[in-house]
């Protein structure tokens, strides 16, 4: 973990990492140290112990695989928040399923989010969709996985402020949706290069942006 | 271009100069930029109105002049040091802001928060939910041109700004919550003090009927404007005290109880006018409401001893996986979406502002109305612009 840190990090960042590596080795740690591992270490125990459920056999799970069985992947259940992993290019039927359906009626859509993982070697890019129900009192996640050049269709003709999420979901992590009405940048000016929440953009602006910025704005500052 | 002989010629004078003018004289639209510095946007939003005369055929709304990167900045700190970044998410409602983010971390973590912490918490939010609408009626009452109200909402925001001093010491980016409790108890003397405002809050909030709620102008600028159905609301993602200005009665506090608002005796403000006018009562029974859950805490902590904070491990280190908890903000819902990936920094943090979806219907609910209208309408849906631009 340490380890793999480049830049710097602060002294209270470096204290807590110091810990934690410390912790994870479980050397030379301070009997102070480890007496609050010790009571840390059951609550860690405690924190993935899911009960263990059959996830077909939750009613929401059981329709929308017995309707549109095809078009899911995978279902996760973590939390008590379930999730469909949708194949690409059904997301659009799976959504109006999901919204016309009886037992499911989802009529808001809460998010659409981007999530880059670059480390994965096929599909880097992930859209998330969060979906409630004002009737049903229920929410569902959806996920679509895709690789560095394929577009997702948008889910805008389901529910209309998909066309503000999916802006900020090209604009931030530079997800591309298909038949989308509008989609340009919606927080950053429309002329910014590059999508600043995937994970190769420093966190400081892309290089040289910020010496320009001080050039250009603090001509009479002699020190930086 | 009016000649003399053509007007003669014609059977039907009118008639020929009608198709002249027809001819000659194009309308067009009006393309107009309102703000983003102008004093009813409520800091820095830019709509761009497409104007027929003085009507409004289309809007489209420019933001992101706020933008502070708060995602980006999320991944590079560490759970606990995230906390203080979400009071600035809604500046004016900082407790909520806290809440839904401690939510989200103690549900990816497994936390259970003692009882007194969460009797705390919903007292604190309920506060703010006052404060807030508070400072809500007071700007749009001022933007319609009521000016009465606003000093006299702020007189009672004034007593809940003193409360919040006196719990943590500070006024408006509060960073009261912890993850796993609130950082310290109630000090001596708060309670006391919280009783009073809750014996005087009800009458003036008297006070703000009496001077709006039958007031006949207020009637004519509110009454049939930005009317928005709720279906069309849900669609266009409209939620919190806006969509149960239309008819839908939906309150995360309600309907997935978080904290202990299952226990408290208070019920869901609905209106069914769908326009500027319910929003507006909306608000001012939610804040009826509000009051009575505060009382309520106040009966439970005044006998309720305990920890106010959990057992929380020094290191803030959630298991791999994801979650999402949303929270009743006063302005809609607000969600927070937490990934983690073992390490003491969130993955990806993404935060589900209710000010920016409520800006998506603006569109829709200020088509066919005059300028003065957009006013209105934005004032009725209540943004913060640090929320909506993260």
């Amino acid at each position: 973990m340490a380890e793999e840190k480049e830049k710097k990090v602060t002294r209270k960042e470096e204290k807590e990492e110091a810990e934690a590596t410390a912790r994870g080795a479980g050397e030379k740690a301070a009997p102070k140290k480890e007496a609050a591992e010790k009571k840390a270490a059951p609550k860690k125990e405690e924190a993935p112990q899911e009960p263990q459920i059959d996830v077909d056999s939750l009613p929401l799970v059981a329709r929308v695989k017995g309707a549109k069985g095809g078009l899911i992947e995978d279902v996760k259940y973590f939390r008590g928040e379930i999730t469909f992993v949708v194949k690409r290019e059904g997301i659009l039927e799976v959504c109006e399923f999901l919204k016309g359906d009886p037992e499911c009626q989802f009529d808001f859509l809460t998010e659409v989010i981007g999530v880059h993982y670059p480390k994965r070697e096929e599909k880097p890019l992930e859209v998330v969709y969060h979906l409630y129900s004002t009737t049903k009192k229920h929410r569902v996640r959806l996920k679509v996985l895709l690789a560095e050049d394929e577009e997702v269709e948008s889910v805008f003709p389901v529910w209309r402020s998909a066309t503000w999420y999916e802006r900020e979901a090209y604009d931030m992590v530079g997800i591309r949706f298909a038949n989308h009405p509008d989609l340009k940048r919606i927080l950053l000016p429309d002329d910014w290069k590059g999508h600043p929440l995937r994970k190769d953009y420093p966190l400081q602006g892309p290089p040289g942006y910020r010496e320009a910025w001080i050039k250009a704005h603090c001509a009479n500052t002699n020190k930086l | 271009m009016l000649e003399k002989g053509l007007m003669d010629k014609g059977s039907v004078e009118g008639q020929v100069v009608d198709d002249l003018m027809r001819e000659t004289l194009k309308t067009r639209e009006m393309w107009i930029n309102m703000g983003p510095q102008h004093p009813s946007t409520h800091g820095v939003l830019r709509l761009i109105l497409a104007l027929e005369g003085e009507r409004i055929v289309d809007t489209e709304v420019v933001i992101g002049y706020l933008h502070r990167g708060m995602e980006k900045l999320a991944e590079a700190r560490t759970y606990p040091q995230f906390l203080p970044y979400t009071d600035r998410l809604d500046y004016i409602s900082s407790h909520a802001m806290n809440f839904g983010y401690v939510l989200a971390v103690e549900k990816l973590m497994g936390i259970e928060v003692p009882e007194r912490a969460q009797y705390i918490r919903v007292m604190m939010a309920e506060l703010t939910r006052i404060s807030s609408h508070l400072l809500w009626l007071a700007t749009h009452a001022l933007d319609i041109g009521a000016m009465t109200v606003f000093l006299y909402c702020f007189r009672e925001r004034e007593m809940i700004l003193d409360l919040f001093e006196m719990a943590c010491g500070a006024r408006l980016t509060t960073t009261y919550f912890r993850i796993g409790g609130v950082a310290h108890d109630l000090p001596d003397g708060f309670i006391e003090q919280a009783r009073e405002f809750c014996r005087v809050f009800p009458r003036k909030a008297k006070d703000y009927d009496d001077l709006i709620l039958k007031n006949r102008i207020w009637l004519s600028r509110t009454v049939n404007v930005a009317r928005i159905s709720g279906e069309e609301g849900l669609n266009l993602g409209l939620s919190g005290p806006n969509i149960r200005g239309s008819g839908v009665y939906w309150d995360i506090r309600k309907d997935e109880p978080y904290s202990n608002y299952d226990k408290l005796d208070w019920e869901i403000a609905v209106e069914h006018g769908c326009d500027v006018y319910a929003r507006y009562l909306v608000r001012l029974k939610e804040m009826r409401e509000s009051c009575k859950i505060v009382s309520q805490c106040l009966d439970i902590l005044e006998k309720l001893e305990g920890p106010v904070m959990a057992k929380v491990p020094k290191v803030i280190k959630p298991p791999e996986g994801e979650v999402y908890a949303s929270v009743e903000a006063p302005k809609g819902e607000l969600g927070f979406y937490v990934v983690s990936d073992g390490s003491p920094k969130p993955y990806r943090l993404k935060i589900r502002a209710p000010s920016f979806a409520n800006l998506i219907s603006i569109p829709t609910m200020v088509r066919g109305h005059m300028v003065a209208d957009v006013i209105a309408a934005i004032g009725s849906i209540d943004v913060v612009l640090g929320e909506v631009d993260r």
